[in-house]
């Protein structure tokens, strides 16, 4: 158990022109799960590798505990890590695969039994320890993988996308139990994935990345309700945040030609930002063409435009959807970002007059 | 009467109909049918093959089986049978018992040297990184050489007088005389077989490699700190395979393939030089026209490769683990 720090920590390749990760700082606390999410390409991946010690470190340092660890083995950095593909080896049966890692740490034969059983009880595995990986399914090679990690009572688990191999169903169950263990056993995590809905339900903290950089920090919902630039809002939510052009003009925000909210901001064009389940169909408001329904059971997502641009509405409504309806938009949940940056700006609900210097 | 031929064309149509039936049959499952819509056709286009084997295989068994047991006239003027004395007289020999210790003894040399240095040689090209590709051809391209070139080439660096390596012997002291000294010229062919043979095993060595997931090597990364534990732990075991593959071909390589090399080395020397099994037979047979000692020698040989498969696939391939 220990906590972990990411301070400027970036990486070139060698032969390439740019950096793949640059200016990562971190902080995670004792027993933290922090996801990283990101597009692929975004870098996340390299990060989780640079802590474990798969890939060298070009700038800044990496501390587990107190260690600075950029020059130690993987093996001495006292982190365990679980796969996408659960990397186990083909040749051990389940018992030897977890044990694998402790025989190589000098543990005596009884701590080692002890400990296989322990977590082959925690992960159900006790009946397959025998066997050999490729006698099992996706979901049991990934419970030996997370065995495997956990019989090393490390410093910190690191997650490569661990679940992306297996099917929707087992994703949503071994979700929760990834979940479960972790909060059990109060070791730090750090957790790759692409997929926003697993980054949203697993984390105590996102770290949203794109193009090797931190776009932001914070706890989920912190994330949802306050996104930082138009990249995280686009990319945290489904259906994602509809983005459109919008003016502030005359202390109102308006949308062609719609004023939606008082606003004090500087006049100017701006983005507007607007979440599926605070747009309503109602019998007023702003002119919407319906494109098409897509039908979820409890609720159904219909995409349609306002003035030619795309937006989402989330209507719970039960009669059919027309072509042409009328959305009312909640003025107290929009989400104005920089035009130009694509940052986030604060909106001032009620004119405030200049302060007199 | 009349009847009777009708019911004889009747049948034979018959017979012809269920003939033609039969070689233009559709296969009763089409989905189980891959490529042919005749059954005679892939036997068409194995005969090559067939024939290949027949001709230059079995047939030369069944030949050499039968004149196991007769003494042939030198000049092909009849043959006289004797039963198993051919093979009393090859066995009982102390020339034959010599032989055989010696092709035991350069299997294994041969056979653990160019496994050895040829796994060596591909975990270390393995991990280098710039420049790999050169180092690679720089290391497959004697496998290019045809076996009796080098045993020239061979022979060239141990001649007796112009060969550098009978100069760098002599520089430790060692009178290096190759063709004479039965253990001189042992070392030498056993230093131009493996030589030849490294290559081969390099290339199927670096494949079984590259063909070791990254991600199971990075596991091991993060199991275990020594790099020799990894490699007896996850790396070799996941080789097992091939080098067992690797050791079946070897063993044949020495027994059999090194024929061209001690063909070069040993022409033209003194009688008492090291020769394999395989050199022996040719040796009595062609040099020494004693066709049915030789046969006899061949067929023993026959059974003693056999008996060897068997055992390497029955003992050693349960300790394999393939994927």
């Amino acid at each position: 158990m220990a906590h972990l720090s990411l301070r400027g920590v970036g990486k070139t390749y060698a032969g390439g022109t740019s950096a793949a990760v640059s200016g990562i700082d971190i902080e995670i606390a004792d027993g933290e799960f922090i996801v990283l999410v990101g597009p692929s390409g975004c870098g996340k991946s390299t990060l989780l590798r640079m802590v474990a010690g798969l890939e060298t470190i070009s700038t800044g340092e990496v501390r587990i505990g107190d260690r600075v660890v950029n020059q130690l083995d993987p093996a001495e950095r006292d982190i365990a890590m679980v796969f996408q593909n659960y990397a186990l080896y083909p040749h051990m049966s389940v018992r030897d695969n977890m044990a694998y890692g402790l025989k190589n740490r000098g543990q005596s034969k009884a701590v080692i039994a002890e400990r296989v059983a322990e977590a082959a009880r925690m992960l159900e595995l006790g009946p397959y320890l025998d066997r050999k990986p490729r006698a099992l399914s996706g979901g049991q090679r990934q419970r030996v993988a997370m065995g495997r990690a956990i019989v090393r009572q490390p410093a910190a688990f690191l997650f490569d996308e661990p679940l992306s191999n297996l099917d929707a169903k087992l994703r949503v169950s071994m979700r929760m139990e990834i979940r479960k263990l972790q909060k059990r056993l109060g070791t730090t995590s750090l957790y790759v994935t692409h997929d926003q809905l697993e980054a949203m339900t697993l984390a105590d903290r996102l770290v949203v990345l794109n193009g090797g950089r931190v776009e932001q920090i914070g706890a989920p919902l912190e994330i949802y309700r306050k996104p930082a630039s138009t990249f995280v809002a686009s990319f945290i939510g489904a259906p994602a945040m509809s983005l459109l052009d919008a003016h502030v003009e005359g202390g109102a925000i308006t949308l062609e030609d719609h004023a939606l909210a008082r606003i004090g901001n500087p006049a100017g064009p701006v983005i507007l930002g607007l979440r599926a389940e605070d747009i309503r169909i109602a019998d007023h408001g702003i002119p919407m063409a319906v494109e098409h329904v897509e039908e979820l059971g409890a609720q159904r997502i219909v995409h349609g435009t306002i003035g030619g641009q795309p937006l989402a509405v989330i209507d719970t409504g039960e009669a059919a959807v027309q072509d042409a309806v009328l959305v009312s938009i909640d003025p107290d949940r929009l989400h104005l970002f920089d035009t130009a940056t694509g940052r986030r700006i604060e909106k001032h609900l009620h004119p405030t007059p200049e302060p007199a210097l | 009467m009349t009847d009777m031929t009708v019911r004889t064309r009747s049948a034979d149509r018959a017979l012809l109909l269920r003939l033609r039936a039969w070689y233009s049959a559709e296969t009763p499952n089409p989905a189980k049918r891959v490529q042919f819509d005749r059954p005679l056709t892939p036997w068409l286009f194995l005969m090559p093959q067939l024939a290949v084997v027949v001709i230059f295989f079995y047939w030369p068994s069944v030949q050499a089986v039968t004149s196991s047991f007769y003494i042939e006239d030198p000049f092909g003027f009849g043959a006289t049978f004797v039963g198993m004395e051919n093979y009393t007289g090859a066995v009982t020999s102390s020339q034959y018992a010599g032989t055989a210790a010696f092709t035991a003894f350069f299997c294994i040399v041969v056979t653990a040297l160019s496994l050895g240095l040829g796994l060596l040689l591909a975990v270390k090209a393995d991990k280098v990184i710039r420049g790999a590709s050169s180092y690679k051809t720089a290391l497959i391209s004697v496998y290019a050489i045809a076996p009796p070139v080098a045993g020239l080439i061979g022979m060239m660096f141990f001649d007796m007088h112009m060969g550098p390596i009978k100069d760098l012997a002599a520089f430790f002291g060692h009178d290096l005389r190759v063709g004479i000294d039965y253990w001189d010229t042992a070392g030498a062919l056993v230093t131009i077989s493996v030589w030849k043979q490294i290559p081969y095993n390099f290339i199927f060595f670096l494949s079984g490699l590259q063909a070791v997931p990254v991600s199971v090597r990075e596991a091991a990364l993060i199991d275990a700190r020594s790099g020799w534990r990894r490699f007896r732990d996850v790396t070799l075991p996941l080789l097992a395979p091939t080098a067992f593959f690797l050791l079946v071909i070897n063993i044949t390589y020495a027994m059999f393939d090194t024929f061209p090399i001690f063909d070069v080395v040993l022409k033209d020397k003194p009688a008492n030089n090291p020769m394999t099994l395989v050199y022996k037979v040719y040796l009595d047979g062609f040099k020494g026209n004693d066709i049915g000692g030789s046969s006899a020698q061949s067929v023993i040989l026959m059974v003693v490769v056999a008996a060897l498969t068997v055992m390497q696939f029955r003992f050693l391939e349960r300790r394999v683990h393939y994927g």
